[in-house]
């Protein structure tokens, strides 16, 4: 049963260091795939690290495997992927007279589809 | 073996050569991010940089990543092409259209910048940078009202009270901490860290709330009550403890205390990220911060200024906005400027299907934008600079490998606080730089436009 959260794409060292070693890279495609989740939500949910989840939003769905944040980084109902292309597959193109489409604090849909054999 | 040491300055750039064609670039400029880090010493052997001391882990990915691309200067259609030929092609593609749109811009020097920006002006089109996606909404409450803002140097040498809201600078500005806010010894700040508080307000306990005195951790999409909050309690008006516990996800009693403590200060300042202005609320909770920002003079002396993520960014800001008096999302069709950011932003002509003609410069809207933006973008003719390969590059009609800024070519950038920076470059690429490449652009645009003036006639 999908369970709504919000998600808050944001930079990460990792993520921008692999720009530098080139987006088509291991260190950046590793980075912007991997969705971290709160531990007390993984065991509410028993989703463990390595499981591949969809994430369903009002623009778009996307499909990332989980690690845990670390510690006590994110609080329970909060998801946090780095940003790339991924992240930006579930923003809309509607600014609201900004410029820019709403691209942190999105409510997704977060759906356990698999997990690693 | 004996090194012989040289040492040789030119104009900007002081290098040291010792033996086995090894060269050490001194106070080299990272342009990795807008700290603009100017006292990196690059060592280079054989067009290799093999050091890059004192950078930080982006700076020293940006550097020691850096080779020079093994790809055709110019593609078009994807088929390798002269320069010359690419010129062309880009100059009509441009010329061609009604409603062409250049955007990026944050990646180039301010020289190239402002050569875009002529472009634009022959062509009456849109110029747009990456700041419409990233401190855009700032750059609208700018204009609504102002900013109360020092440089870098002042936060170094006065701040005592240094607030960041929606920032993340330990993973996003590794040196922003001890290059410029909370580490240096500074005039009025002698004992660096120890006289400095430092506050962070945030929905994540992030890696820079480990160097914090305090975390605010905010609801989200809650900044802006958050903001309010204080600008209530900076003008003393008494507030109900569970509306603001229930808005903001913070006990009232916190924010009184991170509010005696700003007043108390004797130089506040507030850095701000994207966790303001990509979230709920965008432009105005921006103009609420810098609002804040403006109340708290009546206490103390209290500044802020936005993180800017790319080398370059605030330089584009400052081009265009010489150029045209606007920041960003500026339409010249008319002859005259036009900003309107909603209706002449990159995000928004793509995603509505307007724009029938693009420049892409050092910049990956098809990695970065929402689907229906880049389906657009994909459907219409576009020229890219860029000295990587990305998804923008990959689908570009017209494709440039430039030579990389900072590393490659000289020129200015600005510092995210306005300040301009030279650049020190350590060796020579094959690849044009983009200023060379978008020269090329405006002068075949000139000559297009030139001779259908005359066949007009």
């Amino acid at each position: 049963m999908p369970e709504t959260f919000i998600l808050i794409p944001g930079r990460t060292a990792k993520q921008g260091a692999g720009i530098s070693e080139g987006k088509f890279e291991k260190t950046y495609q590793y980075e912007i795939n991997h969705l971290q989740v709160s531990p007390q939500d993984m065991e509410r949910l028993g989703i463990e690290v390595g499981d591949r989840v969809r994430l369903t939003g009002e623009h778009g769905q996307v499909e990332v495997d989980v690690i845990a944040s670390k510690g006590d980084e994110l609080p329970p109902g909060l998801l946090f992927i780095p940003y790339g292309d991924i992240s930006s597959r579930l923003m809309g193109a509607e600014t609201h007279g900004s410029g820019m489409p709403t691209s942190k604090g999105m409510d997704v849909e977060m759906e356990l589809i698999n997990k690693p054999a | 073996m004996l090194k012989e040491k040289k040492r040789m300055a030119t104009a900007s750039t002081t290098v040291e050569t010792t033996g086995d064609d090894v060269r050490v670039i001194q106070d080299a400029t990272c342009t990795f991010c807008g700290c603009v880090c100017d006292d990196i010493d690059l060592t280079v052997k054989d067009n290799r940089i093999t050091q890059a001391k004192r950078a930080c882990v982006l700076g020293k990915a940006w550097f020691l990543n850096h080779e020079i691309e093994d790809r055709p200067s110019c593609l078009i259609e994807g088929q390798p092409a002269t320069v010359e030929e690419g010129i062309d092609r880009a100059a009509r593609i441009l010329t061609d259209a009604i409603y062409p749109i250049t955007y990026g811009l944050s990646d180039s020097t301010s020289e190239a910048q402002r050569v875009a920006v002529s472009i634009v002006d022959w062509i009456g089109g849109i110029v747009d940078t990456t700041t419409s996606v990233c401190h855009g909404p700032s750059g609208m409450a700018f204009q609504g009202v102002g900013e109360v803002t020092c440089t870098l140097g002042e936060v170094a040498n006065r701040a005592d009270f240094v607030m960041f809201w929606g920032s993340n600078p330990a993973e996003s500005h590794p040196r922003h901490f001890t290059k410029y806010s909370l580490m240096p010894k500074g005039m009025f700040v002698p004992n660096g860290r120890k006289d400095r508080t430092c506050v962070m307000v945030d929905v994540r306990k992030t890696k820079s709330v480990r160097a914090a005195d305090i975390h605010i951790q905010i609801k989200p999409r809650c900044d802006f009550e958050g903001l309010w909050t204080l600008r209530a309690l900076a003008q003393d008006i008494e507030l109900d403890p569970v509306q603001v516990l229930e808005d903001t996800g913070v006990e009232l009693a916190a924010w009184q205390d991170l509010m005696d403590r700003m007043k108390a200060c004797k130089f506040g300042v507030i850095f701000f990220g994207m966790g303001l202005t990509m979230t709920r609320g965008k432009h105005a909770n921006s103009e609420a911060l810098l609002l804040l920002t403006r109340d708290m003079n009546k206490y103390t002396r209290f500044t802020c200024k936005p993180n800017r993520g790319h080398g370059n960014v605030t330089g584009a800001d400052n081009v265009v906005a010489w150029r045209t008096g606007y920041p960003f999302g500026v339409n010249l069709s008319r002859g005259y400027p036009r900003f309107n950011p909603g209706e002449f932003t990159t995000s928004d002509t793509l995603g509505r299907g307007e724009a029938d003609a693009a420049m892409i410069i050092a910049s990956d809207p098809m990695a970065n934008f929402s689907q229906a933006a880049r389906d657009h973008l994909a459907s219409i003719p576009y020229i890219a600079l860029d000295p990587k390969e990305t998804p923008t590059t990959r689908a570009a009609t017209v494709a440039f490998t430039v030579a990389t800024y900072g590393i490659n070519t000289g020129g200015t950038v600005y510092r995210m606080d306005d300040v301009p920076i030279p650049l020190r470059p350590a060796f020579e690429s094959p690849h044009p730089s983009d200023f060379d490449v978008l020269t090329g652009i405006e002068k075949r645009v000139k000559e297009i436009l030139a001779d259908r003036s005359s066949s007009s006639s």
